[in-house]
This record gives structure tokens, sequence and C-alpha cells, in this order.
């Protein structure tokens, strides 16, 4: 028998960046809210300390700071009609675990998506007709336009104390910053991040070939900065622990440095560590959710009554819970009904390895976020209908970390073991550098996610099913990467060079590392029979749930994903405050 | 007399939290002005940080405060008749403030800072009194009696010290002074009692000068081997406080840090309980007196055998073969502190010319090292910024001799810390402190 704690207004998912935000935003209305985070509190001192933090094979390797598949992942196949496996092994993506959440182990590459990406539907058959959109490609407009976020972007860009150099100050194009990228009202709060060798060699031989480089976007501080929380970072010493690491320094943006700090002073938030939700619970006439089911830390089953459940898990997790709680119809591939599940995607990328004997890039000096980037073939730049895919990328030549046990690139035909691979070892590390594609990846009808019908987790849940693989349209929009990065490539006449790119015999490996950008399975649109949520990240079915993060994308971005889940918290956030609590009840008529 | 000693034990308050301090809504509606009055005042005051125990009801007393005499346990200040002062008049109440005076007739150990509340004007008695009154929930709970040894036990003869030493004049602004500087010199020789840790003591451990009539007044004093630091920012030079702005010490008062420096040790507890909570006209004000004072030119002060500009360059350029105090500091804390040693406003504090660095009795900055620090969480600057503690990672030999560095670089001119010294501080670490020890160290 479950006991009940005692009512509260707003019960929150997860203890990351968004419900750290609408913790904020919540709390400000005089709202009770607490905080359910799956796995342990931790802050910068004691648990990321220097020199503690520094320690590749820990924290790089072995991951502490993620989840633990034993405890929970997803199951994993290429098609409808394989066995899914379970991911036992983490290896593509890495979902984090604690207080912060992937906010805490991320690089910090932080974009705003290009305004048309979030109408990508309406554009592409705007601009080069419905035809072009293959068969089984099932992308959607987001439903909030650029405009309607830019206030949100902007505001949680100051949050976050993003480094980097406007390209597009209210419709005027600045010397220096992204040409292409959507209207800003305002400048980054912080000057970007002092260039490194890399940077500069990728910025000249872009330019030179007419292109525009600017410096990438950065959550790592370039200088001292207060945000408007009161919360502080430092200056990034350039340590090159970021991507998998706390940051041991405070100048990485985090929950952590800027946000927890100022809302656990306020006395109607609270937030309970080591406690896992199993379900939403909902009304009888299943209209409303009531509260959730968690297991606490002495591992007893508790029920926690609330008004308003914000979902602020990782994305892979929210949709689980709306999966278990049954909260919207589960998405079905064959009918193509329902819309719990449907349009998980991922990220296309690909990349080249430049060797060169003669220079030293010291790449133990790096940042996450770190680099020098260019958008010139971004969604918006590509004639889709002559090239012949929908989609884009953006290019860095980044310089994160040269920790020893994993960055250590070898050239072509250099021998994988014994005395040999040592020397070119030697003669290779900090000779290198690398030039990636980051591309959008387009959601299609049978790449989605259900519950799996034989492995469950620790609980006796069933998993989460995967089901996911590289289409053609997608692997023709990194062809064309490759084809462009190996260009630049060439004219920075490395010694010796190797490209790495998805090809059309390429399927979904979970075994190397790719990207922690699992979006959509839990989509917000304009339609409920296409759509799980409203553009309020609304449940349709449910109005009292909210559901945040990239789980919400119908299909991805070329873009990271934080600066889009920021944003669009802060607007279901306002949409909560100004309209929700004076009339509960669904934002949007269906 | 025990004053000196008592006070440190404050530094095991940690961060205090004020939840729970929140008036409580029991004031007639008359006396509702006095008592939001009273409780702002409380604040300034920093009643709240002796006379309540970790963990405790607010001003129900109980806080141990160790001294080589004896323990004192801190009072119940709640208006609980029985165990608290529930049954003082106006003028009882007064008498113990500004005259040290129980309601009994028995002397307060001076502990309790009367001395300085001596100077409070009736109005914010009369504000106090309401607050304590009528905003303070009682506490029913007796906290243990003090427990000191004879003859410190008989107070009686605090009654002679009262008389040698205790000034009970009400504050008086000087002719001339202007509203501001005198509004901060009635909160710092007042209510602030500023004088009880930054005053030098004479021989029966009274404070030398009570007020600003004194040159010794703010003057700076080592408590437990901790530097309090010279308050005095006027006149020529450039030492301490001269060389802060009037908003250098607003902020650093208001947030516990500003571009210079961080709150370290038992002025922590005070930033966090107490002026943080201060409006801005307060702060200003007492940042204009203490710019006021004048400070006497110390012609005998130490020179250094360092110029920054050396320093910076030996760290830059990892200089450092056969200096095992510069590597430990490229090892331990450049990561922050960086090789100009000023680290980065308002997050990382500048360790050049620092006053905890430059003190004479090590004691403070060897604490820090040790046992790290973190700064209290305050409405204007929420996050408790931490330095990590390297007690677990570096044995005394090492922490000689990274203390001895910082204590000589960048212009710096302290003297040398041996390892006997660094040994007799880590035996008075806590052992319930928080660690960022990594699990693998045995």
């Amino acid at each position: 028998m479950a006991k009940t704690q005692p009512h509260v207004d707003v019960v929150m998912i997860g203890l990351g960046w968004t419900n750290s935000i609408m913790g904020m935003e919540l709390t400000e209305e005089g709202l009770n809210v607490l905080a359910l985070e799956r796995g342990p509190d931790q802050d910068t001192v004691p648990e990321f300390a220097y020199p503690k933090m520094a320690d590749e094979l820990t924290y790089g390797v072995r991951y502490q700071l993620m989840q633990r598949p034993a405890k929970s992942t997803v199951t994993v196949r290429h098609g409808v009609r394989d066995s899914a496996l379970p991911y036992r092994s983490l290896g593509s993506f890495l979902p984090g675990n604690g207080v912060g959440g992937a906010g805490t182990h991320w690089n910090g590459h932080t974009w705003r998506p290009q305004p048309q990406e979030l109408r990508l539907k309406s554009y592409v058959e705007e601009t080069f007709g419905a035809d072009i959109i293959p068969d089984d490609m099932t992308i959607q407009d987001f439903g909030v336009s650029y405009d309607e976020l830019e206030p949100h972007f902007d505001f949680f860009e100051k949050v976050a104390g993003i480094a980097g150099k406007a390209g597009n100050l209210n419709g005027e194009i600045q010397a220096g910053g992204n040409p292409f990228e959507g209207w800003r009202s305002d400048e980054y709060p912080m000057p970007p991040m002092a260039r490194t060798l890399n940077d500069s060699m990728f910025r000249d031989v872009a330019k030179a070939q007419g292109l525009h480089p600017f410096p990438l976007p950065a959550a790592n501080a370039s200088e001292a900065y207060t945000n408007p929380y009161g919360m502080q970072l430092a200056p990034c010493n350039y340590c090159g622990f970021c991507e998998r690491y706390g940051c041991l320094n405070g100048s990485k943006s985090s929950p952590q440095t800027c946000v927890l700090g100022a809302l656990k002073r306020r006395e109607n938030f609270s937030y309970r560590a080591n406690c896992e939700v199993m379900k939403v619970e909902l009304a009888e006439d299943g209209k409303t959710a009531t509260g959730v089911t968690y297991i606490d830390e002495n591992g007893d089953e508790v029920f926690q009554p609330a008004d308003l459940v914000i979902m602020g898990a990782y994305s892979l997790h929210n949709v689980h819970l709306l999966l278990l709680s049954g909260i919207g119809e589960p998405y079905n591939p064959i009918s193509g009904d329902g819309v719990v599940g449907k349009n998980y995607a991922y990220q296309m990328n690909g990349g080249a390895t430049l060797y060169f004997q003669d220079k030293a890039f010291n790449p133990f000096i790096g940042a996450g976020a770190n680099g020098e980037t260019l958008n010139d073939f971004g969604v918006e730049q590509i004639d889709f209908a002559r090239e012949g895919f929908i989609g884009g990328s953006y290019f860095n030549a980044a310089m994160t970390n040269g920790q020893p046990i994993r960055n250590m690139p070898l050239p072509g035909g250099a021998p994988q073991w014994g005395a040999e691979w040592k020397e070119a070892v030697q003669q290779t590390y900090g000779h290198t550098m690398t030039i990636g594609s980051h591309g959008s990846n387009m959601a299609y009808r049978d790449c989605y996610l259900d519950l799996d019908p034989t492995y469950t987790d620790d609980h006796g849940r069933p998993l989460m099913r995967m089901t996911f693989d590289w289409k053609d349209n997608d692997v023709r929009m990194t062809q064309f990467m490759k084809q462009k990065i190996d260009t630049l490539s060439r004219a920075l006449a490395p010694d010796d060079y190797k490209l790495s790119f998805k090809d059309f015999d390429s399927h979904y490996d979970v075994r190397p590392y790719q990207t922690t950008h699992n979006v959509g399975g839990a989509i917000m649109g304009s339609d409920p029979s296409t759509s799980v949520l409203n553009r309020y990240l609304q449940s349709w079915d449910v109005h009292n749930v909210f559901v945040m993060g990239a789980s919400a994308f119908p299909q991805n971005l070329q873009y990271n994903p934080t600066g889009l889940v920021g944003a669009l918290t802060y607007w279901a956030a306002k949409a909560i405050r100004e309209q929700y609590l004076k009339n509960p009840g669904p934002l949007v008529q269906a | 007399m025990l004053y000196r000693h008592g006070f440190i034990a404050l530094a095991g308050l940690g961060l205090m939290t004020t939840t729970g301090m929140a008036l409580a809504a029991t004031a007639s509606p008359d006396a509702q002005g006095d008592v939001a009055r009273g409780a702002y005042l409380a604040r300034a005051g920093d009643c709240v940080a002796c006379h309540t125990a970790p963990g405790g009801q607010p001003f129900a007393g109980g806080l141990e405060i160790d001294s080589p005499f004896g323990t004192i346990v801190s009072t119940n200040i709640t208006p609980d008749p029985d165990a608290g002062i529930g049954d003082y008049s106006r003028d009882d109440f007064a008498a113990a403030l500004r005259e040290g005076e129980r309601a009994d007739g028995a002397n307060l150990y001076p502990a309790m800072p009367y001395t300085a509340y001596a100077k409070l004007s009736d109005d914010d008695i009369d504000a106090l009194y309401a607050y304590f009154m009528q905003g303070v929930d009682p506490v029913n709970e007796t906290p243990a009696e003090s427990d000191l040894g004879f003859p410190f036990n008989q107070r009686w003869g605090i009654g002679l010290w009262n008389w040698l030493f205790a000034d009970t004049d009400a504050f008086q602004p000087r002719e001339g002074q202007g509203a501001q500087i005198a509004r901060g010199a009635y909160l710092v020789q007042g209510l602030g009692h500023c004088g009880s840790c930054h005053t030098p003591r004479g021989l029966f451990f009274q404070e030398k000068a009570q007020d600003d009539s004194g040159e010794a007044f703010l003057a700076g004093e080592t408590l437990d081997g901790w530097w309090a630091p010279n308050l005095r920012g006027g006149g020529e030079g450039d030492e301490g406080l001269q060389g802060w702005s009037q908003a250098a010490i607003v902020e650093y008062l208001a947030t516990g840090r500003n571009d210079h420096d961080a709150v370290v040790g038992e002025m922590t507890s005070v930033v966090a309980n107490s002026t943080s909570h201060l409006t801005d006209d307060d702060l200003q004000a007492i940042a204009a007196y203490l710019k006021s004072l004048p400070r006497e030119r110390n012609d005998e002060s130490a020179t250094s055998d360092t110029t920054p500009a050396q320093t910076e360059q030996k760290l830059a350029a990892a200089d450092v073969e056969g200096a095992l105090g510069a590597r430990l500091y490229l090892d331990n804390c450049n990561a922050c502190h960086t090789v100009s040693g000023e680290g980065a406003p308002k997050v990382f504090p500048s360790l050049v010319g620092n006053e905890l660095v430059n003190a004479d009795d090590p004691t403070g900055l060897l604490r820090v090292i040790l046992e790290g620090a973190r700064l209290p969480s305050t409405p204007a600057k929420p996050e408790a910024l931490a330095m990590p503690d390297f007690a677990w990672r570096l044995s005394d030999a090492e922490v000689a001799e990274l203390a001895t560095f910082v204590r000589g670089g960048w212009g710096n001119h302290a003297d040398a810390v041996s390892a006997d010294q660094v040994a007799d501080v880590r035996k008075t670490l806590p052992d319930d402190r928080e660690t960022s020890a990594p699990d693998f160290v045995p």
C-alpha cells in the first residue's frame, strides 16, 4: 500500500534544465512546487570538485554520471520486423543521472534553430512543393513560431550565460557572427571564448572559400558572469573536461551554476533526490492527472498528489512515462494511428580528422564548446529540390579535450596495437584537428518508440523499445556535407586526413558514441491526431500534464537541442502562468 | 571577557538557514510597524547567530560557545514567560541590551555585546522589544546553564569589569557629521557590534575603543587564529579597505563577495544572517562610515621579496623546478586563482594583498586550504560558491610550502609557515566536514 504525501500544487518529474527553469517560473506564482529527481543530489562542490572530476577513466570511460543500463535502459531494433535487444552497454547516447541531468555533463553548444526549422513541413511545401517529401517521411511543424520564441531564446541565453557573437541583430547582419541565424533582439551576454589554433586555421580557410565562419555559441563562460537570477559563472580555464563531466570550475552553464542556488532559496520549492517516478496517476475519467506514484530513496512506494504535473525527465523517459501512464494514444506505425512514441529522431553527424606533422594543437587546452563553426549549408541555405534531400548541417572545428584514453586519433594505416602503435600515438598526439558536420535528422513512419513486449526494467515495467535506422534522405544530406568538408580539409593541406560519414549501407550502431540528442516521441503540434502536445507543451488528452524537453521536437534540428529546449520551457511556463492557472483546462481547443 | 573566545564557536554555525524567521502574524495592527522594524533591527544585530542552536528554533538559545573558561550556552530570548523573556518589561529588556543586566539583577556574560548595544536609541529598543514580544514565536525550552569553572562562574566579577570598561552612553553623532555617516556610525558601533571582533582587545579582553574616539577602534584583531581585518578605510594609502570603494564594501556585506575578496570564517554567518538582509541605504551608510575612519600609516609594514609580475611570469612559464610551493600552487590553486593570483571578480577571490593570506597568524589561511570554504547564499547572490578542501590531498609539509609561497608571492609579505603549524590546525578540523575526496582515496 503506497503511502501518501501531503498535497502540492505542482509536482515536477526530474530536476534538470527544464524543471529548474519551471521551478523558478511557477514558484514566482506563489505555487508550492516539488521536484522528484530519480538520481542523487549533486553540486559543483563536493561532487564535481577539482581535481576529482579530471578523471577520464571514472567519468569519461566508466560513465560515473550516467544512468545505469542495469537499472533502466531501452531496447533497440532497426525495423518493425526485427526483434529489439536491450541497450546494455552505454555507447551511442548517454542519458544523465542525478540533479542537473544532462545539463551537468553536456559540452555546452547552445543554438537557436533557424526560423524555418520550426515550420519545416510548411516551408518545404511552400518552397519546393509537397511532392519532394518522401512517402515515409513524417515531418511536421512545431506549431510555434521563431518570433514567438525569440524573447525566450534571449532570456535563456542570459540565464545560461552564453558566450558568442550575434550575426543578426534585429535583422541587421553583424560582422563576425552567423549571418544565417534568425534575428536576435540582443547580443550574446558574453563575448566568444578565446581562440585556439584549430579555430584560426578553420576560420582562415573557410573565409578564403567565401564561407562565413563564426565562433561556436558556448555555454562555457568566457569571463566572470552574473545571470538574471544573480547566479554566477566563473571564467572557463579550458581544462578540457566538459562532456561526460560536471564542471569543476563553475564555468559550464548547468542547472547547478545557473538556477538551482536561486531556486533552493524559495520556501515554496522543495526537491527530493533518489525518487523515481513510476507513473502519472489519472482521475477516473482519464482527463486529469491526480499526481504521481514514485519509489523513494528507501524503496517505498509513495503517492504524491498534485494539481499540475510537469514532466521534465530526459526525453526518452518522458515518452516512457507517458506510455506507462496511459496518457495519449500509443503510436502504431502500421496504421499510422496514435501519437505517443511517434517521430523519434536522432542526429546525422559526420566528420574529418586531419593530421599535421608540423602543427601543435595543444588539445589539452580545450573546452566543450570551444570551436569555430559555419552555417553556410544550413537548412535554410540548401535548395532541397536541386540537392535531392531535406535537411542541413553546421560545421565545427572544435577542440574539446586532449583526454588521452579516448582522444588519440591516428592517421589512416597506423597500427592498432603494439610498439608501432605507441610510436604512432607519440607522433600524432596533439597534431590533429577535426572538422565535424552536425546535421538534421528527419522523422519517418517507422522510426518510433513503444513499449517492449519482452524486456522489463528493475521495477518490472516494460522497457521502452526504440525502432530506428538511417534513411536515404539523411544519408544524401550527410554525403553532401562530406563533399564540402573534403574540400575544406584539402584546402587546409594536412599531411593526412580521413573522413567518417554515414553511407547508404550504414545502419544505426548503438556502440560508438554519437550524440545524446534523442528527440521526438512526445511531439508538439497543432493537431491532436498528429501530436501528443499542443503548442504550449500541454498534453492534448490530460490538460494538467505538461511535457518539457526535446521529446517535443517533431523531427530533429540541424543543431544541438538545448537552446530550443530552454526557450520552449519558458514559452510553456508563460502559458501556464498567464493562461492556465487562471482557467485550468486545454489551452488549445482541439 | 570571554567573548573573544566565545565568538569562535560561531564558525561552527555554518550557514544557518533563514527558514522559520519570517514574521509571525500575531502582532496587533498598531504594533505591526514596530514589529517589522524590530525584526529588521534584530537582523542588524544578528541576534539569531548566538541565540539559536544549530537546527534549533529561532531565538530559543542553546548554542554552545566553547571557551577555555568553560562552555557558555546562549539563552532563550523568545517571549515564552518561563523559558524565555516573556515576562520582561520594556525596561528590563532595555537593561539587558544596554547594561548587560538580567531581569533578576544578575550580570550577563559579556559574550552579549551590551557594551555596543548601549548605543541603541530608545526608538530602536522599543521596536526590538515589540518584535521579541510579538513577532517571535515563543519556545518553551530552557537551554542548559552555562558551565564555567571558578572564578568565571562568579557573575559579580563582571560588575567590576563593567565598572572599568563598559561605556553606557547612548550614541551621539559627531558635530558636523553628515546624516549618512552618522547612520553608519550608529549601526557599526551599536547593533552591528563590529568592534566585538574587529577592535583590538586589552589585557582584560576589553575592546580598546568602543567608538571612533579611539584610534584602535576597528583596527583589526586576531580571533582564534583568524584575522578579523582592520576596517578603517580612510586616510592615505591602499591597505585593506583603503583600496576598496564604498560600493565594494556594500557588495561584500550584501553578498559576501566582491571584486577583491570573498567572505570566510565567522564573517560568513554574519553576511548570511545579518548584513545581506540590510537595506542598501544602511549598507551604504556603513560603508561610508568605514571609509571615513582614517587608518594609521604602518611604516613598519613588511616588504615583499617579489613583485606581482615576477610571480606571474614564474607561474606562467611553469618555472617551478625545485620550488615545491609554486609547483603545488600550479597543481592545486591555479585553475581558479590563476597565475596572476587575482582569480576572477566575485567568483574567485584575489590572493594578492589579501588580508587572510597576509595575516600574521596563518591559521585562517590554513583552515581554508585544508577544509575549503563556502560562500553564503544571499538574496542578491544566491550561489553558495565553494572552494574544495585539500586536507585529503596535501601533507602538512606540502600545505606549509604552498602557504609560504602564497604568503610571499605577488608582493605578499607574510612570514613562512611550518609543517608543525599546519599539523596544529589540521587537528582542529571538524570530523563531519564536507569533503571532495574521491572515493578511491583511503
